[in-house]
């Protein structure tokens, strides 16, 4: 509930149960606050109300007074009179008043519920066994809660368009849809890409594209969450898996510095899909298309996944021996990354320290979308800055380092996944050079490395990222790594132990507990206390560097 | 030695006692009226035992009349299996294909009979009539591998069982004839 104290709260009556309230919510919103369910469809909490579907109907009174003289009415117990609407009034349209008494359990309630159910299933064919949908959707959900439990209907059923495609990832089925509209709210308020709408009319109205248009936007993936029937189904998760086999791990994005909460669905150590996890601070509930993408990695044919010294297979302890042993030359450089981990990020920066290694990162800049793809590529990017593994704004290209690489003052390179051939590095400078790749996708300098540590992807680990808003947001791990691998963070510490000789923290909390004592931006804080929902850290020290991102979805730039 | 020990004095045989003649009369009256009598056991196994209705053998899949596979693979069976002896891929049915209609259909189907417990749960749970569990009730082999059912092995054991509803027919006549628009 709001920090602002109780004051601001209203008090109203769910089922004459008193519940304190925060204003300007809606009947549905309130009835959860005394724990109470509203069945709702075309209601979204993210987008407009439109009041279409009628599943929320529900009685509602409100303390009666004089209509002249404004005084309230009262019982004659003393308590005030309640003016209860004569008819069922919808709950996601009614924002809540003071003393507002609802009824969500009466038998009128539950008349209106069996009557919108019997409706809703009229025309619906009997396909949840071949249905996605089935085991999360809210027809199947409501029916069982609120509806009759039998069919009186025995004409025969609409026939309506199926398996239609409506872009490159959004499979329609017009028969499982409910005209809820949801979906093409979302792309008129959320995605402004207004290509849904119906047509037709009555029963008959169907769910379609402009003709001449796609669903294709970036955001499309977010009309089959929102959804609530099997009708709009993700053309990439189709018939792969059923939801109830899933195991959900909270995650975080990589794909940009917005950091967007995610949930990853698993089964057995396979991931089969990745869903956005509400955070009304960053992503509310929708994220990008491109981003659900990323699983994919894991098993992708660049993967490494097999420790290698001079391109022959070895052990990890004698890879990160061999590492350390080339660190140690005394001219060796780091070329970190924004995808690394702030714990990542911090073991490495140990090891700089150690070795007094300059730290070069690269920025990965390109056009944001204004919504939850900004223009910092990296996740992490502010991590690196409150670790101090960097303390300015990454470079666009390497070439102070190629040009220390050329007067032989560096000689040796610990590469963090990047691709120092992107990076105006040229392929003789990688070659006379000791190149050590940590990293978990193949490229031309992860070919060209001596050394080879291959790393596990953020489906794998444990671990934080601090976006853009500096807020500090952890991942889990969701599958098991490839076999013979580590954590990067182990990894580090092992190689950093190797370099000093020094007891080293290999795991998350003793990571953790090593930033928590050195850096006042994390003071107080472990790994296990990191809220899901993440936690706000004070960027103050950093707000006169040049940050790439304009304004998104959470958003507002501090120097414009 | 402690207690105290009687000895008892044993009798002689009698001639009838000593030719064992009576008693051996008396064992054969015994067998021959077994022999000629009703037969109580069953020469197993040239000699199956009668199955009776609902019996719970091997679990199989089955095609409807029109010989079209009746699981669309909706994993319900594999998610109650007790002790997880189902395994299923998924697939979706090309829309080429005489049932592009139904849409979705396994891949590949494997039961386990290692595992399987014989207990009909998946056959019970079946939306589609596709799992029966029928009148097999000895499997034998000589690897673990041979225990797996897969999905041919299913159809093959399975065969074509008769379909009241042939829902997806009608689904698809639904389809073809439409309801009246506009
Ligand atoms: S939308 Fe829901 S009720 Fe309709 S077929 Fe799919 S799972 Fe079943
Ligand atoms: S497709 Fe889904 S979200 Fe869109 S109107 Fe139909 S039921 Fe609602
Ligand atoms: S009979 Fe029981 S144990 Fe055997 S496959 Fe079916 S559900 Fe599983
Ligand atoms: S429950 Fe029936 S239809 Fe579903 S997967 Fe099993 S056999 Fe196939
Ligand atoms: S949720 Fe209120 S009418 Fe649909």
């Amino acid at each position: 509930m709001s920090d602002n104290g109780d004051q601001e709260l209203v008090e109203i009556f769910v089922d004459d149960q008193s519940v304190k309230v925060p204003p300007g919510i809606n009947a549905i919103e309130a009835a959860k606050f005394a724990g109470k369910e509203i069945p709702h469809y075309c209601y979204h909490p993210k987008l407009s109300v439109v009041g279409n579907c009628r599943m929320c109907l529900m009685e509602m009174g409100t303390p009666m007074r004089d209509r002249e003289t404004g005084t309230p009415i009262m019982e004659e117990d003393g308590s005030q009179k309640i003016g209860w609407i004569p008819k069922p009034v919808i709950g996601c349209s009614t924002t809540i008043s003071p003393g507002m008494h609802i009824k969500t359990e009466s038998n009128l309630v539950k008349d209106c519920q069996e009557g919108v159910m019997e409706f809703l299933l009229v025309n619906h064919p009997l396909d949840c066994p071949i249905c996605d949908q089935a085991g999360e959707c809210s027809l199947q959900e409501f029916a069982m809660d609120y509806g009759r439990g039998y069919s009186r209907y025995t004409e025969r059923k609409n026939v309506k368009p199926k398996r239609t495609r409506l872009g490159p990832r959004v499979t329609l089925d017009d028969e499982r849809c409910i005209l809820c509209s949801r979906c093409i709210r979302f792309g008129q308020e959320i995605a402004e890409e207004d290509v849904l709408g119906f047509i037709d009319r009555g029963s008959f109205s169907t769910l379609a594209c402009h003709p001449n248009h796609e669903l294709d936007h970036n955001y499309s993936l977010n009309t089959v969450d929102i959804c609530p029937v099997g009708a709009l189904t993700s053309t990439d998760f189709r018939f792969k898996m059923r939801v109830w086999f899933l195991k959900e791990t909270p995650s975080i994005c990589t794909e940009s510095s917005v950091g967007t909460n995610t949930l990853v669905w698993s089964r057995e150590g396979k991931i089969h899909r990745i869903t956005p996890r509400r955070n009304d601070a960053v992503n509310d509930t929708w994220m990008t298309d491109s981003g659900r993408e990323y699983y994919k990695r894991v098993e992708a044919e660049s993967r490494l996944n097999q420790f290698q010294i001079n391109g022959n297979t070895a052990d990890a302890g004698a890879a990160i021996q061999e590492a350390a042993r080339l660190l140690d030359s005394g001219r060796s450089a780091i070329v970190a990354s924004g995808q690394q981990s702030v714990e990542e990020q911090y073991l490495t920066k140990m090891i700089a320290d150690h070795l007094n290694a300059p730290v070069y990162m690269a920025r990965h800049w390109e056009k944001g979308d204004g919504l939850l793809l900004s223009e910092d590529r990296m996740p992490n990017t502010r991590g690196a800055l409150l670790t101090q593994l960097t303390t300015k704004l990454p470079q666009e290209t390497l070439s102070e380092l190629g040009e220390k690489m050329n007067s032989g003052e560096i000689d040796t390179l610990l590469v963090a996944g990047e691709n120092l051939i992107d990076l105006g590095i040229s392929n003789e400078q990688i070659n006379k050079a000791n190149v050590l790749f940590l990293g978990t996708q193949s490229n031309s300098t992860s070919e060209e490395a001596n050394v080879l540590l291959p790393g596990l992807t953020v489906f794998e680990k444990n671990g934080s990222f601090v976006n853009l808003n500096f807020i500090l947001q952890k991942f889990q791990q969701a599958v098991p790594g490839p076999a013979g691998l580590i954590p990067d963070i182990m990894l580090l510490g092992k190689l950093l132990h190797r370099l000093t000789g020094n007891e080293t923290p290999t795991n998350i909390n003793s990571v953790w507990e090593e930033l928590s004592s050195k850096y006042p931006e994390f003071t107080g804080i472990s790994f296990a206390n990191i809220p899901t929902e993440g936690q706000e850290l004070d960027g103050a020290n950093y707000t006169q560097l040049d940050f790439p991102e304009t304004k998104s979805l959470k958003f507002n730039p501090v120097n414009s | 030695m402690p207690g105290k020990t009687k000895v008892l004095e044993r009798k002689p045989l009698s001639i009838a006692e000593r030719t064992y003649l009576p008693q051996i009369v008396t064992g054969l009256k015994t067998t021959l009226s077994n022999l000629f009598g009703k037969t109580v056991t069953r020469e197993y196994p040239e000699q199956p035992p009668p199955i009776p209705d609902g019996y719970r053998g091997v679990p199989t899949l089955v095609k409807d009349p029109n010989g079209r596979e009746k699981c669309v693979s909706c994993q319900l069976c594999e998610f109650v299996c007790p002790p997880k002896a189902i395994r299923i891929t998924p697939g979706l049915i090309e829309e080429e294909s005489e049932d592009a209609h139904v849409e979705k259909g396994p891949e590949e189907f494997e039961i386990n009979m290692l595992r399987c417990i014989y207990c009909g749960l998946c056959q019970e749970v079946c939306p589609e009539e596709a799992i029966w569990l029928q009148n097999i009730y000895s499997v034998s082999g000589y690897t673990r591998e041979e225990f797996i059912n897969n999905k041919q092995t299913l159809y093959e054991l399975g065969g074509t069982l008769p379909d009241e509803h042939l829902k997806w027919d009608k689904k698809k006549s639904a389809e073809d004839e439409g309801n009246p628009h506009h």
